[in-house]
């Protein structure tokens, strides 16, 4: 009895230091993530410039906001890139994944190269694919050099295609993490079923369409949320690649926000597109979460 | 031989066939920028970047590393990169030492409110950094630490707060609770399980995040723009700017070898610890 007594009260002390280092974490939290947050969402809604002001102002900073047109064509490619790095990406990713999932030999060598750029900074893969895709020194060039004068592949030097480069380097960048990602569900699939389905004579690509990538359809989209929070918050890869131009042509919001905040020191209008941000993110996530804990605890 | 053998066997050879393609989709870029990062300037000049050098040599890394340009000032690479290391060492161990505590804390005791708190962690690993960046340089400056070394260092641990501590209480929640009850009859504490029955379990752990927050720290470019101020600016920072200098001749040779010697160090570590690598980066990402 005495022992339990004792044990219960070592028990509750033990506990306290558990919530005293918890303490400084949640304090963080608080202030610096969320308080953060709360501090930009309502100076997005007064009519602070330079400086906060504190006075509510309504959505005047969002109307001023999406008539801008350089926020108007950011805000456009987050969408176009967004729709093709994922698509692209995605495609790529899986179609990876279930190649190495057909057993070949040389499987460690073919995933190192495939996850490589992983390691590498948005900074340094920007940079590369500026040079790759540079019409004076790169691609455009070297196919001239080739015997034919006459080529030519200059998207990342014009207005209306520079945006399109940027899906090269993304999926470059992020197809081995998503194959990484669905071969280790591939490899989850019951042996049993691919047992089934050679009894019945399915074909392989066939049975990979119609069964087993619908099986592995909670990955997909985990695969898909990933990408598409990536793409909202994406800032370097556009920073190094093209730097938002030619003009303003592939800018995005991630780079508007700070160019207005820290360039063109105007608080009021980097809130207003920050918010528009983190709206987008939580648009993502918050029925991802929702689906995936209902999933879960089904 | 059957008409399904034949069929097999090209459909193996087609699996080969795309496996290399892509794989050289993958490989060229940095093919590219070694054989660029080789050459001489007037090499440079003459062909497109995808030829091969004819006399290769590192004098392009050597100006990279000692006299590389950003603007007027030509002080090389080597400034950047004792910035990143200055600014890495005490990130990495600080972020990780807080995750594990954090995560240990979450996971093996019964603390009112756990779940919300990782609520709130994992809902903190989704938001942008600009949310919070101006925010953060305000209260930075209130406090008078803004545009220094410790305070990129504070912002790297606070961004790595969340994941780190997920990562840390995922690993601790799977191990069995029996360890750390026979610890308590024995009269260990808070600290003393940490220390003598969690730590010695967690080295695996501990390098996945260890090389997570390596990688990621190293390659990050917009919290080292914001908050390191001009005397600390990371590789990465220095890099872009050398890279973006728009007077003279671009020397392509030595902005390539400059890139080089910035991505080399996650590089490296990929290379000889893949797999930790991998693993970090998939439990990252899912979790976070």
């Amino acid at each position: 009895m005495a022992g339990a007594t004792k044990i219960g009260r070592a028990y509750r002390a033990r506990s306290l230091t558990a919530k005293l280092v918890l303490a400084p974490t949640v304090l963080v939290m608080l202030v610096c993530f969320y308080g953060s947050v709360v501090w930009t969402v309502y100076i997005s809604m007064t009519r602070s410039f330079l400086l906060p002001i504190y006075r509510f102002d309504g959505i005047a900073q969002y109307e001023r906001l999406f008539a801008t047109p350089r926020w108007q064509v950011a805000y456009g490619n987050m969408f176009v890139f967004g729709t093709l790095d994922i698509v692209g990406t995605l495609f790529l990713g899986i179609l990876l994944a279930v190649l190495l999932d057909r057993g070949v030999r040389f499987e460690g060598m073919f995933r190192t190269i495939m996850l490589y750029p992983l390691s590498i900074s948005f900074i340094v893969t920007g940079l590369t694919w500026q040079w790759v895709l540079s019409p004076t020194i790169g691609f455009q060039h070297f196919v001239r050099e080739l015997g034919f004068p006459d080529f030519a592949f200059d998207w990342i030097t014009r207005p209306d295609r520079a945006i399109y480069t940027l899906v090269f380097a993304g999926i470059w960048h992020q197809s081995g993490l998503i194959m990484a990602i669905m071969l280790a569900g591939l490899r989850g699939i019951d042996r049993e079923i691919w047992r089934a389905i050679r009894v019945e004579g399915i074909p392989t690509w066939r049975a990979y369409i119609s069964i087993i990538l619908p099986m592995l359809r909670p990955l997909v989209v985990t695969c898909i949320v990933l990408i598409a929070i990536a793409v909202v918050k994406s800032y370097d890869l556009v920073v190094a690649m093209t730097n938002g131009g030619p003009g303003f042509s592939s800018d995005l919001p991630g780079k508007f926000v700070v160019d207005f905040e820290f360039e063109r020191a105007n608080i009021g209008q980097a809130s207003a597109a920050a918010t528009v941000m983190l709206g987008s993110v939580l648009a993502i996530v918050a029925p991802y979460l929702y689906f995936e804990l209902a999933r879960r605890d089904r | 031989m059957t008409a399904a053998g034949a069929n097999a066997r090209i459909g193996r050879i087609g699996l080969y066939v795309l496996l290399i393609w892509t794989c050289l989709f993958f490989s060229i870029p940095l093919l590219v920028v070694i054989a660029t990062s080789l050459k001489s300037s007037d090499e440079v000049r003459a062909f497109s970047i995808f030829s091969l050098p004819t006399e290769p040599s590192f004098a392009a890394w050597i100006k990279a590393w000692f006299a590389a340009c950003t603007g007027l000032n030509c002080g090389g690479v080597h400034v950047g990169f004792w910035n990143s290391v200055r600014i890495l060492i005490p990130s990495v161990a600080i972020s990780v030492m807080a995750g594990s505590v954090t995560g240990y804390a979450l996971s093996h005791w019964r603390v009112r409110g756990a779940n919300i708190i990782m609520l709130f962690l994992l809902l903190g690993a989704f938001i942008p950094y600009q949310v919070i960046l101006y925010p953060l340089v305000k209260m930075f400056s209130t406090i008078g630490i803004y545009s220094s070394l410790p305070c990129i260092v504070a912002v790297h641990v606070l961004f790595g707060l969340p994941v780190m501590s997920l990562l840390f209480r995922n690993f601790y929640a799977g191990l069995p609770e029996e360890l750390v009850k026979a610890a308590r009859i024995d009269g260990a504490g808070f600290w003393r399980i940490f220390v003598w029955v969690m730590l010695p379990l967690s080295v695996n752990i501990l390098i996945v995040a260890t090389i997570l927050q390596t990688t990621g720290i190293w390659n990050d470019y917009l919290l080292g723009l914001i908050f390191a101020g001009r005397d600390n600016m990371p590789m990465t920072v220095q890099l872009n700017a050398i890279s973006t200098t728009s007077t003279g001749v671009i020397e392509y040779n030595v902005n390539t070898a400059a890139a080089l010697l910035t991505a080399l160090p996650p590089l490296l570590i990929y290379f000889t610890s893949g797999r930790y690598f991998v693993r970090g980066i998939t439990a990252g990402a899912v979790k976070g």
